[in-house]
C-alpha cells in the first residue's frame, strides 16, 4: 500500500516535471519578440505619361484591425506629403497628387483584392504594404501592371532577395540585415577568422544566428568554430563558455536578448577570456549596461540608426503634430520616406514610366528623415537600416561608418 | 582526452550541483515528511536573492564594510525567507492537513504563482544587477582559470551546510523528531512529539538553505528578476526526484549528477540539447530505480 501510493506520487511528480518543462520552454520567452509588421506602400507608376492628368499615389496597408497601428502612420505619413508638395510645388513633375487608400487588414486574401481594386483605379504608385505576407501577395499583381510598390515596413527577406519582385523597394532594412552587419563588421572591420555562433533558441535569436551562420559559411574568410543554442532563463552558462573557450573563437554573435547575453558576458570575463562579443538588437538595451556593469564595456551590438539628429526627420516629427497633435506611429519615419523617395523618382525621371521610375530609384539619391538613401538591384534601400554600436564609459555608442 | 577541459566541465557541473543541491534539500525534506511537492519552494529562493539585494544595497548606502554586508544581508535572506517558508507552509499547508493529497498540491502551485506575481508588483518586472558579496581575493588566482573565488566559496559553503543539516538531523533533538515524524506521523504524536512544530521547522530549515543558495548563485550571476525561482526551482526538483524525493543524502547527490550531466551533455555533444539530457537521465532513473538513486523506501526518509 505504502509503496503503491508512493510510486502513484512519483508517477503524477514526473507528469508534472514534463508538463512544468514544456510550460518552461513554451512560456517564458522573452516578451520583447520582434513582431515584424510591416507596412506597405503601394505607388502605381502609369506606363503613358499623362501631363495634365493628376498623378494618383496610393497607400494600402492594415487601415483597421489589430495591426492598425502599424498602417495608419504610412497614411499619415502620405496625408502630409501630398498636401505639402500641392501647396508648395503645384504638384510633382508638374502634375496634382492625389491620394487613394485602401485596405488589407495585413491579410493576404485582402491584399489581393486591394491591388486589384488600385489596379482598376489606375493608380500610379503604391506606398505599401505593410505586412510581409499581405506584401507578397500583392506584389505578383503590381507586377503583372507595370506598378512600384514601395514598403515601409515589409521586412522578410524573401521580397528584395528572391528576385522575383523587380517592382518592389522598400525603406526598412530586412530581417537579416542585422546578421548581415555584424558579419560584414567581424570580418571587415575587426578582421576575425573564428567565430562562434550562439542563440537563444527563439524565433529572433534562432534566425538571426542561422543567417550569421550562411554568411560567415559564405564569406569563405572566417570558420564558424561553434554553433549552438542555450536554454534561456538559465542559472548558468559556465560549460557553454568552457566551450567557446576551448573552440579557439575569437568572437561570439549572439543572437537573443540581453538576459543572456549578460550572464554569458560576465561569466566569460570572470574567467579572463576577452573573447569579443558582438550581438543584436536585443542586446543593444540599456539593461544590458545596467546589469552587466563594467563587464559589459567593448561588447558591440547593433541597433537601428539614430535619426533622432537628422532634421528631416525633425521636421517630419514636427509636422505630424501640427496636422495630428500627437507623436507618430509605427514605421511613420520610413513611409515617409518611401514617399519622398517617389516623388523624387518620378521628379527627376519626369515620368511615372517603370523603367523610368525604377531607375530613378536605383541611382538617384534622396535626402530623407532616414538619411541620404538609394535603391540598390534587389530594392533594398542603402543608408538605411542598422548600426554597429559599443559600449563604452557604460553607454552605447554609435560607430562611424 | 582532454583532461583540461574535462576538469573544467567537472567544476562547473559540481557549482552547478551544488546549488542544485542546496535547493534539493527543501523540496525533500518537506516530501519526507508531509508527503507534498512544495512547488513554492523556488519563490522562497527567489524572495532569498531580492532580500539579500535590498538588505545589500541599503548596507552599502550606509556604508558598512564588505565582509559585514555578506554576512548581514544573508543573516536577512535567510531570516526573511525562513519566515516566508513559515508563514506558506500555516497559511497554504496547514489547513489542508487532512485534505486529499493533491489539494495541498494545487495549493503550493497557487503559491507559486502568487509569490511570483507578488514580486512582479511590489519590486519590478525588470532584471535587477546584484553586485558579487564575496570578494574576490589574490589567494585563488593560480586556479582562476578552472573556479573563479565565488565558485569555490559556493561549493564550499554548500558542502559545509549540508554536513551541519546532516548532523543536525542525525544528533539534534529537533532532528530526532523530524525523523520520526517522517517514519510515522501518527506513532510520533503518540510518543509526544509536536508535530506541528515539527513540520514548521521542516520549513523554516528547507527556506533558509533555498535562501543561502540564492545569495550564492545571485552573486556569481550577477542578476535576478521575479522569474528566476522557476526555472532553478524545476530543476532542483528534478534532482530531488533523482536523488530520490524524501532522502537528504539523495538530494546531494541527485544535485550533483544533475549538474554534472548538463555541463558534460553541453560541453561534449550541444547546449541545445541541455534540458534533454537532464530529464532523459531524470527518465532513464526512474524506469530502473523508480524510488531514485538513494530513494530506497526502507531507508531513512527526512
Amino acid at each position: 500500500m505504502k509503496t503503491g501510493s508512493r510510486r502513484m506520487v512519483k508517477g503524477v511528480a514526473l507528469i508534472a516535471i514534463i508538463c512544468l518543462a514544456a510550460f518552461g520552454m513554451f512560456g517564458c520567452g522573452q516578451g520583447e519578440e520582434k513582431v515584424v509588421e510591416k507596412e506597405v506602400i503601394k505607388e502605381v507608376v502609369k506606363e503613358v505619361p499623362r501631363a495634365l492628368e493628376p498623378l494618383k499615389l496610393a497607400v494600402a496597408g492594415a487601415h483597421t484591425g489589430d495591426l492598425a497601428s502599424y498602417g495608419i502612420p504610412s497614411v499619415r505619413a502620405a496625408e502630409i506629403l501630398v498636401e505639402h508638395v500641392n501647396a508648395t510645388q503645384g504638384g510633382v513633375g508638374g502634375r496634382k497628387v492625389i491620394l487613394v487608400t485602401e485596405d488589407d487588414a495585413c491579410k493576404p486574401e485582402m491584399a489581393t483584392n486591394a491591388a486589384t481594386k488600385l489596379v482598376g483605379e489606375d493608380v500610379d504608385l503604391v506606398v505599401g504594404h505593410i505586412c510581409s505576407g499581405a506584401t507578397k501577395a500583392a506584389l505578383g499583381i503590381y507586377k503583372d501592371s507595370g506598378i512600384i510598390a514601395i514598403s515601409p515596413s515589409a521586412t522578410n527577406p524573401d521580397l528584395t532577395q528572391s528576385g522575383d519582385y523587380p517592382n518592389f523597394f522598400r525603406t526598412i532594412a530586412s530581417d537579416d540585415a542585422q546578421a548581415r552587419l555584424e558579419v560584414d563588421f567581424a570580418l571587415d572591420t575587426l578582421g576575425l577568422t573564428k567565430i562562434a555562433v550562439l542563440h537563444d533558441k527563439g524565433d529572433y535569436g534562432k534566425g538571426l544566428a542561422e543567417f550569421a551562420k550562411k554568411f560567415l559559411e559564405e564569406s569563405g574568410k572566417a570558420e564558424v568554430v561553434l554553433y549552438e543554442g542555450i536554454t534561456p532563463g538559465g542559472m548558468d552558462y559556465s560549460a557553454v563558455v568552457q566551450k567557446i573557450n576551448r573552440s579557439g573563437a575569437q568572437a561570439v554573435i549572439f543572437g537573443g536578448y540581453h538576459p543572456e547575453a549578460s550572464k554569458i558576458v560576465m561569466q566569460m570575463r570572470k574567467k579572463d577570456m576577452d573573447t569579443i562579443f558582438i550581438s543584436d538588437d536585443g542586446v543593444k538595451d540599456d539593461t544590458f549596461i545596467k546589469v552587466a556593469g563594467d563587464y559589459a564595456e567593448g561588447v558591440y551590438a547593433t541597433g537601428p540608426k539614430d535619426t533622432s539628429k537628422n532634421p528631416l526627420a525633425i521636421e517630419a516629427d514636427k509636422l505630424h503634430k501640427e496636422k495630428y497633435g500627437e507623436d507618430y506611429g509605427a514605421f511613420y519615419l520610413n513611409a515617409y520616406s518611401a514617399v519622398l523617395a517617389l516623388f523624387n523618382a518620378v521628379d527627376k525621371s519626369g515620368s511615372t514610366d517603370y523603367e523610368a521610375v525604377s531607375n530613378a530609384l536605383r541611382n538617384e539619391y534622396v535626402a530623407t528623415p532616414l538619411g541620404i538613401i538609394k535603391f540598390d538591384d534587389r530594392g533594398d534601400a542603402i543608408g538605411v537600416g542598422f548600426s554597429v554600436y559599443q559600449v563604452q564609459n557604460g553607454k552605447y555608442v554609435e560607430l562611424e561608418g | 582526452m582532454d583532461w583540461g577541459y574535462f576538469k573544467e566541465l567537472l567544476m562547473g557541473g559540481v557549482v552547478k550541483g551544488s546549488i542544485y543541491a542546496l535547493i534539493a534539500l527543501g523540496y525533500t525534506m518537506v516530501y519526507g515528511i508531509i508527503e507534498l511537492i512544495n512547488f513554492a519552494h523556488g519563490e522562497i529562493y527567489m524572495i532569498g536573492a531580492f532580500t539579500a539585494l535590498i538588505a545589500a544595497g541599503v548596507l552599502t548606502v550606509a556604508g558598512f564594510p564588505a565582509w559585514s554586508i555578506l554576512i548581514l544581508a544573508s543573516a536577512a535572506a535567510v531570516v526573511w525567507s525562513a519566515s516566508y517558508g513559515y508563514t506558506v507552509e500555516k497559511i497554504a499547508y496547514r489547513p489542508l492537513r487532512g485534505a486529499p493529497r493533491l489539494s495541498p498540491l494545487i495549493s503550493a502551485l497557487g503559491m507559486s504563482i502568487f509569490l511570483q506575481n507578488y514580486v512582479l508588483l511590489a519590486q519590478t518586472s525588470n532584471f535587477m544587477p546584484f553586485k558579487n558579496l564575496f570578494p574576490e581575493e589574490g589567494f585563488l588566482e593560480n586556479i582562476s582559470e578552472v573556479l573563479s573565488a565565488t565558485e569555490v566559496i559556493i561549493i564550499f559553503t554548500s558542502a559545509v551546510v549540508m554536513i551541519l543539516l546532516s548532523l543536525f538531523i542525525k544528533y539534534s533533538t529537533t532532528g530526532k523528531a523530524m525523523r520520526a515524524t517522517a517514519q510515522d506521523r501518527n506513532m510520533a504524536m503518540l510518543v509526544g512529539v509536536n508535530v506541528d512544530k515539527v513540520i514548521s521547522a521542516t520549513f523554516i530549515i528547507g527556506s533558509s538553505l533555498a535562501a543561502v543558495g540564492a545569495v550564492l548563485i545571485a552573486s556569481n550571476m550577477g542578476q535576478i528578476n521575479f522569474f528566476i525561482g522557476f526555472i532553478v526551482g524545476l530543476k532542483a526538483f528534478t534532482a530531488a526526484v533523482l536523488g530520490g524525493i524524501g532522502s537528504i543524502p539523495g538530494a546531494m547527490l541527485g544535485g550533483l549528477v544533475l549538474g554534472c550531466t548538463e555541463s558534460f551533455g553541453t560541453g561534449y555533444v550541444s547546449s541545445d540539447y541541455e534540458d534533454v539530457f537532464a530529464f532523459t537521465l531524470l527518465v532513464l532513473i526512474l524506469i530502473f530505480r523508480p524510488a531514485g538513486l538513494l530513494g530506497k523506501s526502507d531507508i531513512q526518509k527526512v
